[in-house]
């Protein structure tokens, strides 16, 4: 079984959702749109208060390559635009709709179907870039620029992410298994873009289910042949590095993009956003999200409109089984702690987790007795126990000798030690720091 | 925001391991190996390792109060050092001495470097080279398994030589490998078992505590060691098995040479550790004054420990030549 050298084995807790398919939520009365859902420059709004919207439409223009379109996923009528939280702390300018409840799409929809074979890959990739997508798996880097990459490049291989390696996450794999044809499709546009005849779908061991939906859909596709890796369940098997490892042998250098090696990665709703895009002339106004975590009552996987409160959308689950200790955006073991549960949806929330107190809490720290378990598992060949103890002096020179910028924050290290260390903790300050520190310095 | 919420980095889960349960491993995993002591030497063997034990866990816990930091002996560590200790001295120690080596391996060693994880030489080892310095006649002193001896009381010496110091000798009648293999032999507490120890590391190998990398670079140095050089009737001749089911090889192959914090972290540097450990244990029971090297060597590879970790560390992702790509 393909892998990669290293990793963890977090529970999965998948039971929960695995089984249940997609139910689609109501969207609410009032749906905010931060500017910035995506890496790059904020989006550039286009609509004012008082405008009226329809469900897809334009709201912001992408503020330069590296940016992302905005549309409203509901009708209605543009509120203003204000300062509001967005899931990573912060007051950021956000674009308020008042839904009026119609879902009056715009007129795009209702044309009949494109067939991307014979569109150019340019016209394939501005599609994308129009219809703002981004990496839903978390990241939220713009589609089209990792569709775009330097003329220099050779990719002979594409790739969707489908190892959800996250636990708790469900989304992707439901995902699999109710909309097969149009993640293949999107997967063939992407192939068609790099004028590929073979693409790769790599799925992890403990989804039997995925693979074989996805082995017996790919056969029946046709004009395309792709082809279904099983992975072996492990994490983070779905970071980008260690995923075209597994899948190709390959290994990206230090600092080294996947166009690099000669690879594209998407994860699996990006893929079949592409292929609403392309196909169906739908923006990105929806994504799914699993619920989760042992303080939810109803777990489940909710098609969600981009923009919908996770307050609106936990109250619509029925609410907490128990008390809620800690909120995540996103799997436990990259997610993001909420402070809130007023924000948005964005772009790439793939899941919302409530964690009770028994779960949510941490054991204290001890000194590092230099098990050397965090080194075992590091995916990318570092010594985490010294990172840990160089971020906690500011040692910026030992921290640069052990490759700090190599790190790519998977927690491996910090879930296995046994003396509860938070190195990733650690390295993330102390990456701001360094980030800092380089800014004056220029 | 109506209700506290925990805010922080990721990752939001952690494995339910931690110190106190690996630490627990290593005392279970240490069972085997005292029960043989009581059973070769009689229930002497109990009261000095309790006797281990407890003064370390006392002198831990009153260091630890009286400069006024959290005391935490629940993590276990102090008593692996006790049973440790006590698995390194004979029978027939005074049980002041124990107290003393006891003070010495927690306090001197590893309280005076900072507490856990950060001492670099072994704290029942320190401690048995500081009691051999100090006492060696008593540190020596070996009675014959079977001997009745007090429960508390001094012993006099009733010493019986060691299988490691017959061989030296080019006795004639050397005990048998299934005597040394089950213990029924002169020697230390918990090292004279090769099967009660085998039988403890493979626990801590199933439960993940230690690796195969050390025990096995090590055993298998002296084993090609003695095997050379180690005969009586010239080169190739050595009789290795008997060398490596003598002595304290095997506890310390398994339960000293794999100590997290006195030995290398990096793969690489695990086998030149166990590698190291046993070319010094051929070179001191072949050549050197003692014919036994096994804590001697173990503390010399503690020593530059920090210089293999340097020297070792773990190559940088994608930089492994073969598979790169441009
Ligand atoms: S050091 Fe970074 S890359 Fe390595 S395990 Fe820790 S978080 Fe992951
Ligand atoms: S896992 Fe924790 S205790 Fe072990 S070496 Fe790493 S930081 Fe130290």
């Amino acid at each position: 079984m393909k892998t990669f050298h290293g990793g963890v084995h977090p529970h999965g807790h998948k039971d929960a959702t695995a089984e249940k398919p997609i139910v689609t939520l109501a969207p609410p009365k009032e749906l905010i749109f931060p500017l910035s859902q995506h890496i790059g420059a904020p989006a550039v709004p286009c609509v004012q208060a008082g405008d009226a919207v329809l469900m897809g439409q334009k709201i912001a223009e992408a503020g330069g390559f590296v940016s992302a379109t905005l549309h409203s996923s509901v009708s209605g009528t543009v509120k203003g635009i204000e300062k509001r939280m967005h899931p990573n702390g912060t007051l950021t300018d956000c674009i308020i709709i008042e839904n009026d409840g119609l879902d009056t799409p715009i007129p795009e929809v209702s044309l009949p179907e494109r067939d991307f074979r014979k569109l150019s890959p340019k016209e394939c990739i501005d599609l994308v870039q129009e219809a703002g997508i981004v990496g839903m798996g978390g990241a939220g880097f713009p589609t089209h620029v990792k569709l775009s990459p330097p003329p220099e490049a050779t990719i002979d291989y594409v790739i969707v992410n489908g190892a959800e390696c996250e636990p708790y996450l469900t989304s992707d794999y439901r995902v699999m298994l109710e909309n097969s044809q149009e993640l293949l499709t999107g997967l063939a546009i992407m192939m068609h873009i790099f004028d590929l005849s073979v693409g790769y779908i790599a799925i992890e061991d403990n989804k039997p289910k995925a693979i074989e939906a996805m082995k017996k859909a790919a056969a029946e596709f046709s004009g395309a042949e792709i082809r279904i890796v099983p992975l072996k369940t492990k994490y983070p098997q779905g970071s980008e590095k260690q995923l075209i490892n597994a899948v190709t042998g390959r290994k990206l250098k230090p600092g080294a993009l996947p166009w690099q090696a000669g690879c594209i990665v998407s994860n699996i709703d990006t893929v079949a956003s592409i292929a609403r895009a392309v196909v169906k002339h739908q923006p990105v106004i929806r994504r799914i999200v699993t619920l989760g975590g042992d303080a939810m009552k109803n777990p489940l996987n909710y098609s969600v409109r981009i923009g919908t409160p996770f307050s609106y959308i936990v109250e619509q689950s029925g609410g907490f089984a128990q008390p809620p200790k800690k909120f995540l955006m996103g799997g436990p073991m990259m997610g993001l702690a909420l402070s809130s549960l007023d924000v948005p949806t964005i772009k790439s929330s793939s899941a919302i987790l409530a964690l009770s107190e028994s779960s949510a809490k941490f054991e204290e720290e001890s000194p590092c007795v230099r098990c050397a378990k965090c080194l075992y598992v590091c995916p990318m060949n570092l010594q985490p126990n010294l990172l840990d103890k160089a971020a906690r002096n500011n040692d910026f020179e030992a921290l640069e000798k052990l490759h700090i910028s190599d790190c790519i924050e998977c927690g491996s290290c910090a879930y296995i030690c046994p003396a509860k260390r938070r190195q990733v903790q650690q390295i993330r300050v102390v990456k701001g720091k360094l980030r800092n520190a380089k800014a004056k310095g220029n | 925001m109506e209700e506290k919420w925990i805010v922080s980095h990721p990752p939001h889960v952690a494995t339910k391991d931690n110190l106190s349960r690996i630490m627990l491993h290593v005392v279970i995993a240490l069972l085997p190996a005292v029960l043989a002591g009581c059973l070769v030497f009689g229930l002497r063997a109990l009261i000095v390792t309790l006797t281990c034990v407890i003064s370390c866990v006392v002198f831990e816990a009153l260091w630890q109060k009286l400069l006024k930091k959290p005391v935490t002996v629940s993590d276990l560590s102090a008593v692996v050092t006790g049973i440790l200790l006590a698995c390194n001295l004979p029978v027939s120690i005074p049980l002041w001495m124990a107290v003393i080596g006891s003070f010495f391996a927690i306090i001197v060693v590893k309280q005076f470097f900072g507490g856990l994880g950060h001492n670099f030489m072994n704290p029942a080892l320190g401690a048995r080279a500081f009691l051999l310095a100090s006492w060696a006649l008593a540190m020596t002193s070996f009675p014959a398994p079977g001997t009745s001896l007090p429960l508390f009381g001094s012993v006099d010496a009733v010493s019986a030589a060691t299988p490691l110091a017959l061989y030296a000798e080019n006795a004639e009648q050397l005990p048998t490998y299934l005597n040394l293999f089950l213990g029924n032999i002169g020697g230390c507490i918990g090292e004279t078992s090769a099967l009660a120890i085998l039988i403890g590391g493979i626990y801590l190998l199933i439960t993940k505590v230690i690796r195969l990398r050390v025990p096995v670079c090590f055993l298998a140095t002296v084993a090609l060691g003695t095997w050379i050089f180690g005969g009586h009737e010239g080169w190739f001749t050595g009789d290795w098995l008997y060398q490596l089911l003598s002595g304290g090889l095997m506890l310390g192959a398994f339960f000293m040479a794999t100590d997290y914090t006195t030995t290398p972290f990096t793969p690489k540097g695990q086998i030149y550790f166990g590698i190291g450990c046993g070319i010094i244990t051929v070179l001191i029971r072949l050549w050197g004054g003692y014919p036994e090297g096994t804590s001697y060597a173990i503390l010399l590879m503690n020593i530059v420990t920090p210089l293999i970790d340097k020297a070792t560390a773990p190559r940088r992702y994608g930089t492994k030549f073969g598979k790169e790509v441009a």
